[in-house]
């Protein structure tokens, strides 16, 4: 019986444990996606602006620009960027983007992975490592971001994959990621990154004479890459604050269900408690009685 | 006239000036109060806030980027500025 009891108050002990380390965990990730969404409302103004600056281009000029990164080719060549995050414990948010990529190479690319011509860029150790074991041509140059998410990085990361386009080496590049919603709902997309889809134009919408320097089509070559890296960073930010909403849930989620554990634990140990308290009651008891007797 | 200079990580400065030079790609140019609507890229340089004709309220080191100036407001853009602190 006393065995029983202490076996029981052991595990009490282990969820009481488990438990403080997820609520510790969850208040960090709390702390960390509040940064992130601040880095994600910084960068907004920044990134309309650029859009704005682009569309007013293309609305004042007649006539296509001459842009390279626009190019349709035919996809021999396909380059991955694929978002994940460098630690665990975040519920389904690092299998669900997996899941999207593999999908996505299933259905989209089954031809050029076959042939050998798909290449993963692993940005976020959890999705890097899966693919490698898994022996997909994935590179791990940028698999480190997130230990120092600065702006300049993602650039690089950006501007590398533009040249490797250019050049060729790849005629399709796109992004698996997920979008931040808010704490409790990520959207994980595939996103085209390049060739950079057609800029609309909108007519009437700026009748402004803007001078122009140099001209419209260097503007609009200087501008591109920019656009790009911005639409990059943007991604990884919001993939940072997707994974510490899943992160935040799912340890919310263990709390709780710590909390549920340790009630059932709790009313069997008393139960088991008081039955050997009345056992030993009715031992003394039944003993009295047959001394007395 | 109002300026904003704004990079992907923060807005990095805002306020009313007297103009501003800057590093455009053909030569370094100053925008004053009223100019006319210009979009031009610029190379890294070095940005000069005027608070008035002569003095000067900041200085910013910048990478590439593009400045857009329209209805009296003019509006930087670029991927990376660092303020110079202590210059005269």
């Amino acid at each position: 019986m006393a065995g029983q009891l202490k076996e029981v108050r052991n595990r009490i002990k282990s969820i009481q444990n488990t438990q403080q380390i997820t609520k510790a965990m969850k208040m960090v990730s709390a702390a960390k996606l509040r940064r992130a969404q601040d880095s994600i409302l910084q960068m907004r103004p920044y990134a309309q602006k650029l859009q704005e600056l682009l569309s007013n281009i293309v609305s004042n000029s007649e006539g296509e620009l001459g842009m390279d990164l626009a190019v349709q080719r035919p996809v021999e060549k396909v380059l991955l960027i694929v978002i994940t995050s460098d630690r665990g414990l975040a519920g389904a948010y690092n299998s669900n983007i997996i899941k999207l990529a593999k999908t996505a190479i299933r259905e989209k690319y089954a031809t050029q992975a076959s042939k050998g011509n798909l290449t993963i860029w692993g940005i976020g150790k959890k999705g890097y490592e899966h693919f490698a074991k898994n022996n997909f041509n994935v590179s791990d140059t940028y698999k480190d971001i997130f230990l120092n998410l600065t702006f300049e990085h993602v650039q690089a990361a950006a501007q590398a994959a533009v040249k490797a386009f250019e050049k060729g080496e790849f005629d399709a590049v796109e992004i698996v990621y997920s979008q931040f919603r808010n704490a409790a709902t990520q959207n994980f997309v595939l996103e085209q990154f390049l060739p950079i889809p057609k800029v609309e134009k909108k007519p009437g919408t700026n009748n402004v004479d803007f001078i122009f320097e140099p001209g419209k089509a260097e503007l609009i070559t200087e501008l591109m890459p920019k656009i790009l890296n911005t639409q990059l960073y943007k991604a990884v930010l919001d993939a940072w604050a997707s994974e510490h909403g899943a992160r935040m849930t799912a340890m919310d989620k263990a709390s709780d269900n710590a909390n549920e554990l340790l009630k059932a634990l709790r009313l069997s140990y008393n139960r088991a408690r008081q039955a050997a308290i009345t056992t030993e009651l009715t031992e003394i008891v039944s003993g009295a009685a047959a001394l007395q007797g | 006239m109002n300026l904003e200079i704004l990079t992907p990580e923060k807005k990095l400065f805002s306020a009313d000036v007297y103009g501003v030079q800057l590093p455009g790609v053909d030569g370094l140019f100053e925008v004053l109060d009223r100019h006319a609507p210009l979009v031009s890229a610029l190379k890294a340089g070095q940005v000069k806030v005027l608070k008035d004709k002569s003095n000067h309220l900041a200085f910013f080191t910048i990478q590439s980027g593009f400045v857009e100036v329209i209805h009296n407001k003019a509006t930087v853009l670029v991927e990376g500025a660092v303020p110079v602190e202590g210059k005269s």
